[in-house]
C-alpha cells in the first residue's frame, strides 16, 4: 500500500529540505530579532510573533552547512513543539509537495555529522532529492 | 453575646442563602422534566434543604427548621418516586423555599414568624397528594409513607448517579469542615473548657455525619457518629477533653481523611470499616465516662449526649435580651409549631443579637463567589497582555505630539495599572492558609521527638500570590520539620541550660519593599558551627583551608550545600542530607531567597524572602551593546555612575579584576559585555563614562558594568524556551514597549558565573540588622549622610532620588542661592551643616556629596560631608528629637544617628518648595 503525506519543503543552502506539514504553524517573513548571548549556537534569537516568544533556530548551522551569505534574509518556518512554537530559519521557501512512501528511502551510512541525525531520509523526487527534516530532533538544543 | 455566635450565624446565613439561591432554578427544571426527574437533581436540593435543617437545629432556629424538616420531607418522597414533581408539588416546594429565604434574612424574628401557610401546605402534599398519586407510582411501601421521619439512613441513594460536581462539592465541604476541626482540637487541647471552640467541632463533626448519612456512606457515617458521641460527652460535661481524649480525636480526624481520600479516588468509603478504630473511640470513651461517673450506667448517657448540646449553649450566653421588637402583622407561631419545636427562649435571644449583623451588611450570600482559579489565572494572562500592550502605546506618547492621544493614553494607563492589581489580588491568599497545616504538624513532630513545642504565628494574614503560595509549601513544611527535629532541644536539655522546657517556633510573614519575609524562628540551640565545618571537610564539600578562613554567618549558610547534613542518625523526621538544599533551589526558582542566622545556644532565624508574584515584577532596563535587559528590581541595590575624572580614579585593579570603592568597601566589578561573551576584553573602563548597577547576589555585593541604563519597568516575565534553559545567566524573557524581546537577566547566574559568590567576604552590613533582639520594629532601608567630624544623619533610602558627586567650582548663585546645573535643569543646594546648625569639615575638597530629592518634578541638591553607607536596620532605642528638621535619634550600626525629616528641612531653606508645582 502506497502512503502518502504533505510536505512543507524549503531550502537549505541548494538542498530540498521538507518537514511535515501537520507539524507547521505558520511560515512568516525575516523578523527582527534579539540574540541571545551564551546561548547554543545554532539560536539565532528570539522573535515576538503576537505576543507570544519563539525561539529562531538557524537550520544552516544546526545542519552544519555553511553560513548564509551575508546580505540574504531568511524565512521563518514556525512549527509547533512540545515546549510551545519554534522558529526555523530557512533560505527560502518551497511549496508543499505530496510525497508517496515507495519513493522513500534512509540515508545512506556516508552521511555524517548532525545531518546523520537529523535528516531522516530522502524522497526520490523527479529530477531532485527531498531531505525529510526530523523536526523534533532539530529543535532539541543543548546549551554548550 | 460572643462573637463566636456571630460569626456562626452569618456563616450560617451566607451558606443557606446559597444554597436557596440553588434551589429555586433546580425545582424548576425537576418541574418541566415531569416524570424524568433527574435524581440526582433531586439530591441536591434535599442536601442543600438538609444542611440548612441540620444548621437551624443547631442554632436553635426552630421555626426554620420545622420548615426546612417538612420540605425535607416531602423531597424524600419526590427521590424515592413516591410522589411526581406536578406543578402543586414543585409550586409549594417554591413557596416554602422563599418563605425560607425570608426567614434567613430575618434571623432575628425567624422563630415568632408565621409558617403554619406552609407548613399545612406541605402536610397537604405529604397526606392529600401522595393517596392521589399512588396509581402512577409502581411500588409504594405503606410503612415508609407512614413513617415521616426525615431518616436520611431509609433511602440508598444510587452513588452511581450522584453528579460529579455534587461528590466534589461533598469533598470539598467535608475537607473543610475537617480542617477545622483539627484546628479547633489544637486549640482545645490549650484551652480545655473553651465551649465556642468544642461547639464549632461538634458542628463540622456532625455536618460530615449528615452528609455521609446522606451519601450512604456508612463507614463514614459510623466514625463520625462515635466521634460525635465523644464529643458530646465532653460538651455536657460528662468528663474531661484530656490528652488521651484529644489524641482519640486526632485519630479519627485522620480516619475521616483517609475515608473522603478513599471517596475522592474510587467513590467508595474505602474497603476497611475501621471497626478496630470505632472499637477504640468506643472504650475511651466508656473508660472515660466511667472514670468520671462510677456509678451510673453507660448507655443511656452516650444515646443522650449529642441531643443536650443546644441547651449546654445556653450558660456561655448572656442574661435574656430585651424582647425583640416583633412586626405586628405577624402573630404568633401556631399551636403545632411550638409543640414540635418549643424552643428555650434563651436560643431565641442568642440569634436575635448578631442577626442585626447579618442584616446590617445586607444578604451576605451576595457578596462572594467562587471562582475557578483556571479562569483567574486566564485572566492574569490577559491582563499581562494588555500591560505589555499598554506599554507599546506609551511608546508612541514620546514620537507623536497629540493632546488627545496623551490624555487618552494616560486614562489607558492608569485603568491598566488598576486592572492589573485588582487581578492580581483575587489571586492572593493569606500565608495562612499554608501555616495552618502546622500545627498539628508541629505537634505530631514534637510527640515522636519527645520535644515540647509550642508554635506563634505572626501575620498569618500576610498575602501572596496563590502560585507562590503553592511553591513554598513544601520548603516551608521541611524547614519546619527540620526546625522541631533539629533546632529545638529536648526538655531535660532545655531545662539544663536554664530555658522554659517548651520551645517556641515562631512564624512570621510580613510585606516589605514589595517583597514578602517569611521568618522561621526558634529558640533552640543554634547551629553547632564547628560541627558543621566539621562535616563540610568531611564531604569534601569545602577544603579545610577554606572553612577556617570562612565568617560564622557563611558557616550557616553551608547547610544549604547539596549533600549536607549533620544529623548522627536519620531520624523518619528529617536528616537524609536532603532537603535544605532542596528547599534553597525552591525558593530561588520563584526567585526568593534564603538566609540563616544562628546564635550558638539562643536559637535560630531562618529568613526568607520572596516576591509578591511571578508574572509581572518590576525591572530595571539596561542596555549592553545596543541589546536590553531586564534586571529584575529585587537584586538592585543602587546604581552608580562615575564620569571623567572620576573614572580613571574610581576604578582600581586587583591582579586583573576591577574593583570600585564603593564608600570605603571594594565592590568587585563585571562587565555584562565581557560577561555575555560580546567583548572579549573588558574594555569600555577606559570609557568617559561607567555606569555601574550594584546588585545583590547571595547576600553579595556586585556592581555590573552597562553602556546606557534606561528607566525602571515593570515587565510580564516569560519562561526561557527549552533550548535556552541551561543558560544560566538568564531567568526569563519579556517583550519591551517597541514589541521587542529583551532577556531577563539571572542575576545569581551572573554572579556564579563571574565568580562573585564564591569569595568568603563577609558583609558587615547584613550583621547590623540582628534581628535576635525581642524587639520586632520593621526593618527600614536607610541612607547614613556624616555631617563634621562625628555627626551622622540618615534618611529614608525612597526619598532619595539620586547621590551625585559635584565639583565645587560648578557651583553659582541664583536668587540668593547656591545651585548647580544638573542635567538640564538648575538644581538649588541646601548646606545641612548649615541649615541645621552644625559644624561641617570638608571646606577644602574639591567635591561635594549632594543628596538629590525630586518632589512633583522639582529637586533640590542635600550637600553632606560624606555618604557613609546605606543600611537595613530596625529602629531601635528610639528617641523623639525636639529640633526642627529631625524626627527621631536612633543608634544606627553603633552611633546615635538623627533621623532627618527631609521635607521640613527644605521647608527651613525654601518654604514655598512643595506648594506650587511647576506648571509644565
Amino acid at each position: 500500500m502506497i502512503a502518502t503525506r504533505q510536505l512543507c519543503t524549503f531550502y537549505l543552502d541548494g538542498h530540498l529540505f521538507g518537514v511535515d506539514a501537520q507539524t507547521v504553524q505558520e511560515v512568516i517573513r525575516y523578523q527582527e530579532m534579539t540574540r541571545v548571548p551564551q546561548a547554543p549556537l545554532a539560536v539565532s534569537g528570539l522573535i515576538n510573533l503576537r505576543g507570544q516568544i519563539v525561539t529562531a533556530i538557524d537550520l544552516r548551522t544546526r545542519l552544519g552547512l555553511k553560513p548564509r551569505e551575508s546580505g540574504k534574509l531568511p524565512m521563518n518556518v514556525v512549527v509547533r513543539s512540545d515546549d510551545g512554537a519554534v522558529s526555523l530559519l530557512v533560505d527560502q521557501i518551497g511549496d508543499v509537495i505530496e510525497v508517496d512512501s515507495e519513493h522513500f528511502e534512509t540515508p545512506p551510512d556516508t552521511l555524517q555529522g548532525a545531518a546523520r541525525e537529523l535528516v531522516q531520509g530522502a524522497y526520490k523526487l523527479e529530477g531532485r532529492l527531498l531531505l525529510l527534516l526530523n523536526c523534533e530532533a532539530a529543535v532539541e538544543l543543548i546549551a554548550d | 453575646m460572643s462573637n463566636e455566635d456571630a460569626e456562626l450565624l452569618k456563616e450560617f446565613a451566607v451558606e443557606s442563602q446559597e444554597h436557596l439561591c440553588d434551589i429555586e432554578n433546580q425545582l424548576l427544571t425537576l418541574e418541566s422534566q415531569g416524570d424524568n426527574m433527574d435524581v440526582a437533581l433531586v439530591n441536591t436540593v434535599f442536601r442543600a434543604i438538609h444542611s440548612i435543617k441540620g444548621a437551624a437545629g443547631f442554632m436553635g432556629l426552630s421555626t426554620l427548621g420545622g420548615l426546612a424538616h417538612r420540605a425535607e420531607e416531602v423531597l424524600n418522597r419526590l427521590r424515592n418516586r413516591e410522589l411526581r414533581p406536578t406543578s402543586l408539588v414543585i409550586n409549594t416546594l417554591l413557596k416554602a423555599a422563599d418563605r425560607l429565604k425570608d426567614l434567613v434574612d430575618e434571623i432575628e424574628t425567624s422563630n415568632e414568624a408565621d409558617v403554619a401557610e406552609h407548613l399545612a401546605a406541605l402536610e397537604f402534599i405529604l397526606t392529600g397528594e401522595s393517596e392521589s398519586t399512588k396509581a402512577c407510582v409502581s411500588v409504594v411501601d405503606a410503612p415508609a409513607l407512614a413513617a415521616a421521619s426525615p431518616a436520611p439512613a431509609l433511602y440508598q441513594p444510587d452513588i452511581a448517579v450522584l453528579s460529579d460536581e455534587a461528590l466534589r462539592e461533598f469533598l470539598v465541604e467535608s475537607y473543610d469542615n475537617l480542617e477545622q476541626v483539627e484546628r479547633d482540637l489544637l486549640i482545645l487541647e490549650r484551652e480545655p473548657t473553651s465551649e465556642s471552640v468544642l461547639n464549632s467541632i461538634f458542628r463540622n463533626i456532625h455536618t460530615i455525619k449528615g452528609s455521609a448519612g446522606f451519601l450512604a456512606y456508612s463507614t463514614l457515617e459510623r466514625v463520625s457518629h462515635v466521634t460525635e458521641n465523644v464529643l458530646g460527652c465532653v460538651r455536657s460535661g460528662q468528663f474531661g477533653m484530656d490528652h488521651e481524649v484529644s489524641e482519640c480525636m486526632f485519630r479519627s480526624v485522620d480516619a475521616i481523611r483517609r475515608i473522603l481520600k478513599s471517596i475522592e479516588t474510587d467513590r467508595t468509603d474505602g474497603s476497611d470499616p475501621m471497626t478496630n478504630l470505632i472499637a477504640n473511640i468506643e472504650s475511651v470513651q466508656a473508660m472515660k465516662w466511667k472514670a468520671a461517673n462510677p456509678n451510673s450506667s453507660m448507655r443511656a448517657e452516650k444515646t443522650n449526649a449529642p441531643a443536650s448540646v443546644r441547651v449546654e449553649r445556653s450558660p456561655t450566653l448572656p442574661a435574656p435580651a430585651a424582647p425583640v421588637e416583633l412586626p405586628p402583622s405577624q402573630p404568633n407561631a401556631t399551636p403545632s409549631q411550638t409543640a414540635e419545636n418549643a424552643p428555650p427562649s434563651k436560643s431565641t435571644d442568642s440569634a436575635a443579637q448578631p442577626a442585626s449583623s447579618v442584616h446590617g451588611e445586607g444578604s451576605a450570600a451576595d457578596s462572594t463567589i467562587r471562582v475557578d482559579v483556571a479562569l483567574l489565572d486566564k485572566l492574569m494572562t490577559r491582563v499581562g497582555e494588555l500591560v505589555l500592550a499598554r506599554n507599546q502605546i506609551l511608546q508612541f506618547n514620546s514620537t507623536i505630539n497629540d493632546n488627545a492621544l496623551y490624555s487618552a493614553t494616560q486614562r489607558l494607563n492608569l485603568i491598566t495599572t488598576e486592572l492589573q492589581e485588582g487581578v492580581m489580588k483575587t489571586r492572593m491568599q493569606p500565608i495562612g492558609t499554608v501555616w495552618s497545616k502546622f500545627p498539628r504538624l508541629v505537634r505530631d513532630l514534637a510527640a515522636i521527638c519527645e520535644k515540647e513545642v509550642r508554635i506563634e504565628m505572626e501575620g498569618k494574614e500576610t498575602e501572596l500570590d496563590k502560585t507562590i503560595i503553592e511553591a513554598i509549601k513544601d520548603p516551608l513544611t521541611h524547614l519546619v520539620r527540620n526546625t522541631v527535629d533539629h533546632g529545638i532541644e529536648r526538655p531535660a536539655v532545655r531545662k539544663q541550660k536554664g530555658k522554659p522546657t517548651e520551645g517556641c517556633l515562631t512564624l512570621r510573614a510580613y510585606h516589605e519593599g514589595g517583597q514578602v519575609n517569611i521568618e522561621i524562628c526558634d529558640d533552640g540551640a543554634g547551629l553547632n558551627l564547628e560541627r558543621i565545618k566539621a562535616k563540610a571537610v568531611e564531604r569534601g564539600l569545602m577544603t579545610q583551608d577554606a572553612v577556617s578562613r570562612m565568617a560564622d554567618r557563611d558557616v550557616g549558610n553551608l547547610i544549604f550545600l547539596p549533600g549536607f547534613s549533620t544529623a548522627e542518625k536519620v531520624s523518619n523526621v528529617s536528616g537524609r542530607g536532603v532537603g535544605m538544599d532542596v528547599v534553597k533551589t525552591n525558593i530561588e526558582k520563584i526567585g526568593g531567597t534564603v538566609d540563616l542566622q544562628s546564635k550558638s545556644g539562643l536559637g535560630t532565624t531562618i529568613k526568607i524572602k520572596i516576591p509578591l508574584t511571578l508574572a509581572i515584577i518590576p525591572a530595571l532596563i539596561v542596555t549592553s551593546d545596543n541589546d536590553r535587559y531586564a534586571i529584575p528590581q529585587v537584586n538592585l541595590l543602587e546604581l552608580v555612575r562615575l564620569e571623567g575624572e572620576q573614572t580613571r580614579k574610581g576604578i582600581e585593579w586587583i591582579q586583573g579584576a576591577p574593583v570600585y570603592r564603593l564608600r570605603g568597601r571594594l565592590l568587585p566589578l563585571v562587565d555584562l559585555r565581557h560577561e555575555l561573551g560580546i567583548a572579549h576584553a573588558p574594555k569600555g573602563l577606559d570609557d568617559d563614562i561607567v555606569n555601574i548597577v550594584v546588585l545583590r547576589a547571595d547576600d553579595r555585593q556586585f556592581g555590573l558594568i552597562v553602556d546606557r541604563i534606561n528607566d525602571s519597568e515593570e515587565i510580564v516575565v516569560k519562561p526561557l524556551s527549552k533550548q535556552l534553559k541551561n543558560v544560566s545567566v538568564y531567568s526569563g524573557t519579556t517583550i519591551m514597549g517597541d514589541g521587542r524581546v529583551a532577556l531577563i537577566l539571572d542575576v545569581m547566574g551572573l554572579a556564579q558565573s563571574a565568580h562573585v559568590v564564591s569569595g568568603t567576604r563577609d558583609r558587615t552590613l547584613t550583621d547590623s540588622g540582628d534581628r535576635n533582639d525581642s524587639n520586632k520594629a520593621l526593618i527600614h532601608t536607610l541612607l547614613v549622610l556624616g555631617v563634621g567630624p562625628d555627626r551622622r544623619f540618615a534618611l529614608p533610602i525612597g526619598q532619595v532620588t539620586r547621590l551625585e558627586k559635584i565639583a565645587i567650582d560648578t557651583v553659582e548663585h541664583a536668587d540668593h542661592q547656591e545651585v548647580v546645573q544638573y542635567r538640564g535643569e538648575i538644581l538649588p543646594l541646601i548646606r545641612l551643616a548649615d541649615t541645621l546648625g552644625v559644624p561641617s569639615n570638608t571646606s577644602d575638597e574639591r567635591l561635594m556629596e549632594v543628596v538629590v530629592y525630586t518632589e512633583s518634578g522639582r529637586s533640590v541638591g542635600l550637600v553632606v560631608d560624606r555618604i557613609v553607607d546605606i543600611v537595613e536596620t530596625e529602629l531601635i532605642h528610639l528617641r523623639p528629637a525636639h529640633r526642627i528638621g529631625l524626627t527621631h535619634s536612633a543608634v544606627i550600626q553603633g552611633h546615635v544617628t538623627d533621623l532627618l525629616d527631609l521635607p521640613a528641612v527644605i521647608r527651613m531653606v525654601d518654604p514655598s518648595f512643595f506648594q506650587d508645582p511647576i506648571n509644565a
